[in-house]
């Protein structure tokens, strides 16, 4: 394996991946998040025990700062950029849990890495395992989907407090929501908070604040664009 | 009959929730009130989500990739055709299993109209690859479907059906021959079984029974097929005509054969009534069954 890649080298490896591949904006905006969970707050290794923390990707579009951080962080071999999105790449524009080291769920559609990680919460507790803690993140164009407040609803009425959303805010929603985005959490149950996405030190005090009996949002605000 | 397979369901489902802590059953608000004791005594392990079928299937997935084995439970169409698109991303795309355990079958809830039946269930579900699919024809191969389903970690689609034969044929996979005869092979799926069995009265042809229909028991068929003097055959469905048609072509690359596809007609029956009515309705009577078998085999 190359050697690892720091933060400031991440952009021009995303910039490698993205080709004719559209999504540049949206992996962008993702990439302070990301590298703020997996470098400071998730309980994550290339060796992917059991008891690990889960991050689930829902805006699967634009996944190239997910595949940077990986490779930064020890589970991708960042020589494996050169073949983004090519026919026996593991790497494609939206990523693939069976091909891809480290990544917990495949994605692209959008709507279901919410849906998903609620299940997965919902399997801890069944098997009484209240540690391992869930993240998502999801777009704020990507609430528009219903399958997302299927599970916002439920994952209040169930108090999975194992549950973490970061919600990657760059007014991408064509109708937008009165009143932001964790407005639609907050009258479920949630705890939320909004912080600036580009703020390394915000980002993480807001994803490690404690929110016993709750499902945590933290709305990550970026310039506007992408999607 | 009404009811027993749904009920036998609940009966085995709560004991083995009290067997095996890898098994949670997921609800959306439909038989509930069948599971009150399962949910007292497993308040993490049986859970009702809601009028939430999208986030039903969801959360099986979710589970399964915890190592939970999901059994998901509602009515055909909110089960299969509303989450159709979990079902395929949130399962397959996912690697994981499930167990989908279904109710009302085609045409069970006949007075319920359209928005109840799901005739092309089996059909959508055939659009994805790795499914195990149970049509069981009695409550006893409901409850070895279950069973051998929950032990698994594959995807399960187990469809239940008010609609029953008198006896259990047989809950094997493949399948099991009812009467030989010389003249053609006439296959009839879970419940479809005794309705065929008396069409056929008199009539020489061999009757097959199968309450598996995913895979698809080519060999089966093949053996049936090689003793007879024409390679035709005719499969009775209770879910879309046709449905298993693809396979029994695809099985027989290399014998020059026919067959016909009986089942529930592609048409919008803006009916209501009861199952029996919808039955004759699509030819799936006995006197309906008995008239198309004749005609296609000349006899």
């Amino acid at each position: 394996m190359t050697e690892k890649p720091g933060f400031d080298e991440l952009p021009a490896l995303i910039a490698s991946m993205t080709g004719d591949e559209k999504h540049f904006h949206a992996a962008m905006s993702t990439l302070d998040v990301l590298w703020v969970l997996y470098t400071r707050v998730l309980r994550v290794t290339p060796a992917m025990e059991e008891g690990r923390d889960r991050f689930y990707l829902s805006k699967g579009h634009g996944p190239m700062a997910y595949y940077a951080t990986l490779a930064a962080t020890g589970f991708l071999d960042p020589a494996e950029f050169q073949r983004f999105g090519a026919f026996h790449s593991p790497l494609g524009h939206h990523p693939d849990r069976v091909l891809v080291p480290g990544v917990e769920i495949s994605s692209g559609s959008l709507g279901h890495g919410l849906p998903l990680a609620v299940g997965t919460a919902l399997g801890l507790r069944a098997q009484g395992r209240s540690e391992p803690a869930i993240w998502v993140l999801v777009g704020d164009g990507e609430l528009d989907e219903g399958s997302n407040h299927e599970a916002i609803a439920y994952a209040g009425r169930a108090r999975l407090d194992q549950l973490n959303v970061v919600l990657v805010d760059n007014a991408s929603a064509t109708h937008g929501w009165p009143g932001g985005p964790e407005s639609r959490f907050a009258v479920e149950g949630w705890s939320t908070m909004r912080v600036n996405g580009r703020d390394h030190d915000a980002l993480e005090t807001a994803f490690t604040t404690p929110h016993a009996g709750r499902p945590h949002l933290v709305v990550a605000e970026v310039a506007e664009g992408g999607s | 009959m009404a009811g027993v397979m749904r009920e036998r369901f609940a009966e085995v489902m709560t004991e083995l929730l009290g067997e095996d802590e890898r098994l949670v059953l997921i609800l959306a608000d439909l038989s509930v009130g069948l599971f009150e004791k399962a949910r007292l005594e497993h308040p993490d392990r049986c859970l009702n989500l809601g009028i939430r079928e999208q986030l039903l299937i969801s959360v099986a997935g979710g589970m399964a990739l915890a190592g939970i084995r999901p059994v998901v439970h509602s009515f055909a169409p909110f089960l299969i055709e509303r989450p159709f698109e979990q079902i395929k991303l949130d399962l397959n795309h996912q690697d994981v299993g499930a167990v989908l355990v279904s109710a009302g079958a085609s045409y069970d809830i006949a007075s319920g109209g359209r928005s109840h039946q799901a005739p092309g269930d089996i059909a959508l579900l055939d659009t994805l690859p790795d499914w195990t699919v149970h049509v069981p024809g009695h409550p006893d191969e409901a409850e070895i479907h279950l069973r051998e389903a929950v032990m698994g970690d594959g995807r399960v689609y187990l469809r239940l059906s008010n609609q029953s034969n008198e006896r259990s044929y047989a809950a094997a996979h493949g399948f099991r021959v009812l009467r030989e005869g010389g003249s053609g092979t006439v296959i009839a799926i879970g419940p479809m079984a005794d309705a065929t069995l008396m069409a056929t009265e008199g009539l020489d042809v061999t009757v097959l029974y199968a309450a598996t229909i995913r895979p698809f028991d080519t060999a089966g068929l093949r053996a049936s097929l090689l003793k007879q003097k024409d390679a035709a055959v005719v499969i009775v469905e209770p879910y879309l005509a046709g449905t298993s048609l693809t396979h029994i072509t695809t099985g027989l690359p290399d014998i020059p054969h026919r067959a016909l596809g009986l089942g529930v007609g592609l048409v919008e029956l803006r009916n209501y009534g009861t199952p029996r009515q919808h039955a004759i309705a699509h030819g799936l009577g006995t006197a309906g069954i008995r008239r198309s078998v004749a005609s296609f085999f000349s006899l």
